[in-house]
């Protein structure tokens, strides 16, 4: 029974970085760029969601209602502004420029908010679960986390698959310059994309701040999680990334119940293997997205 | 033909890719209705000549205008919309949607006109049934009129063809040509950029050879003989100071 309850645990864990790898996926998929400050822009969102709502015992949820549109906000002027004129520079400058970004976020945010941690309040959402019997509790946060996760993937898949803008994202995936002479404006579009992406790292942390506390520097192995859930999946997949985040979500959570200090480590050894075996992820190419 | 005039104008363009000079000051025009063939050699600057027109290259020198209006500056996507759309070399097709989806993006930015996915299909029926399926289980040819049916969505006035035959059998080219008429609607004027000279000769109203990014021989197909045209092609001086 422990282990089904890692098994549920590892499942839950899942949603969270599917959640995390969903925009990291959108953003190198369509617009090409690495983003390497997207742990950082997701504990920005916490952190931004502290600032702004109006007291520590406020619940969090609110802060979804307007986060995500803040962030989208930022993701098309960020990428209309420094990110597109680094991918004009060459590959290696976006990498740069974002690693940049990362430094900075972490650093103001050390500034302005200390090096405490923080945590987002949920009110009883915290600690109430449903009791499926004596040893198996789903906690519903958790399950929350995991359902909003499939939400924004399946909402997300629904735009590029049946909206004209969807349509021309996904062009710009495929071929950029094709797109344009297709009458594609990819400088608009790309915008677009980067916005959802950053829509949904709100969302994503958001839901990493009700789930554990966070420090400014939290964001660095948020982001190689994301990156595993990624390749795992398979790039430009994204059930393939819910399945990735699944995949490492459970390695964790049974390699914690072997032994507690052995989650992160078994984590990333089943991300070696996998990509051993399947260098292209378990869903390969877009076959979906 | 030269009583109309030109839609498109590209005086003394210069484009260099870094050190190299691709083109250098080439000027063409073409006027509604005509089809005008640029030929030459590999590496002639036939290609960079119509992706500069489309807006893919800028140009170092030299301006490109659309009856009378400076589009020098413009980006690819609003040039399609003003009318002129590239059919690129290698196709260029999204391999990850259907047939219609690739046709419906070739309607993102189109211009108000006769041409639309209903009258593609109507040309080319057998897009009609397979429009569901993805493109790169297409062959060659099919790509090919798709890539073509995608840039005439858009209605152009200007429509820009490179290498349409590349890698296809004679056959499924001289069956592309033979449509080529009707995909042309009234007034639509053509610039096709062909390594089989013989080919685009044959459509053409009139041709412009290009010689190692400068234009030498222009005129009618029928006042030169092939010779004359193989001897500027090649650069075999005689023929191009004529």
């Amino acid at each position: 029974m422990i282990w089904v309850n890692a098994i549920v645990e590892g499942l839950l864990l899942g949603g969270l970085y599917a959640l995390f790898a969903c925009g990291l996926s959108l953003l190198f998929g369509v617009v090409g760029v690495i983003n390497l400050a997207h742990g950082d822009l997701a504990v920005l969102g916490a952190y931004v969601a502290v600032a702004i709502l109006p007291s520590t015992n406020t619940n969090a949820l609110w802060a979804l209602l307007f986060l995500p549109v803040i962030f989208a906000a930022f993701g098309y002027v960020s990428q209309r502004t420094v990110l597109q004129r680094s991918l004009d520079s060459g590959p290696l400058t976006t990498l740069l420029v974002t690693f940049g970004l990362s430094v900075v976020i972490q650093n103001a945010l050390l500034e302005g908010f200390s090096a405490d941690s923080h945590s987002l309040s949920v009110g009883s959402l915290t600690t109430s679960a449903l009791h499926v019997n004596s040893t198996i509790s789903i906690s519903y946060l958790r399950l929350g986390i995991l359902v909003v996760a499939i939400v924004v993937l399946a909402v997300v898949q629904l735009f590029l698959a049946r909206t004209s803008t969807g349509r021309q994202i996904r062009a710009v995936a495929d071929d950029g310059e094709a797109a344009a002479i297709s009458g594609v404006n990819t400088r608009h579009v790309t915008g677009i994309a980067a916005s959802i992406a950053f829509a949904t790292v709100a969302v994503a942390g958001l839901a990493y701040g009700m789930y554990s506390q966070f420090t400014p520097t939290s964001g660095s192995s948020l982001l190689l999680f994301a990156f595993e859930a990624v390749i795992i999946g398979g790039l430009g997949s994204l059930w393939g990334t819910l399945a990735g985040g699944c995949v490492i979500g459970l390695a964790q959570t049974i390699g914690a119940q072997i032994d507690p200090t052995l989650g992160i480590l078994m984590g990333h050894l089943v991300f070696l293997a996998i990509l051993v075996v399947r260098p292209n992820g378990l869903i390969p190419a877009r076959a979906n997205a | 033909m030269t009583d109309a005039s030109p839609v498109l104008v590209a005086a003394g363009l210069t484009v260099r890719h870094g050190q190299l000079t691709a083109l250098h000051e080439v000027s063409i025009d073409v006027t509604p209705g005509e089809v005008l063939a640029v030929v030459g050699a590999n590496g002639a600057g036939k290609s960079t000549l119509l992706r500069t027109l489309a807006g893919l290259h800028k140009p170092a020198a030299g301006t490109v205008t659309l009856d009378g209006e400076d589009i020098t500056a413009l980006h690819t996507d609003k040039r399609v919309g003003k009318g002129v759309v590239l059919v690129p070399e290698g196709r260029r097709l999204f391999p990850s949607m259907t047939v219609e989806e690739n046709l419906q993006v070739g309607t993102t930015n189109r211009r108000a006109g006769d041409w639309d996915i209903d009258r593609v299909f109507e040309l080319f029926p057998w897009m009609r049934d397979r429009r569901r399926q993805k493109t790169d289980h297409l062959s060659g040819g099919e790509q090919q009129v798709i890539a073509i049916g995608r840039a005439l969505v858009a209605n152009p006035r200007v429509l820009l063809l490179d290498e349409i035959s590349l890698g296809l059998a004679p056959v499924i080219v001289q069956r592309i040509y033979e449509t080529l008429p009707a995909m042309l609607s009234d007034g639509m004027a053509v610039l096709i950029v062909e390594q089989d000279v013989a080919q685009a000769l044959r459509v053409a109203s009139r041709f412009q050879c290009l010689l190692e990014g400068t234009a030498t021989l222009a005129g009618k197909p029928t006042d030169y003989t092939s010779e004359q045209v193989e001897a500027a092609y090649f650069g075999f001086g005689s023929a191009a100071a004529s």
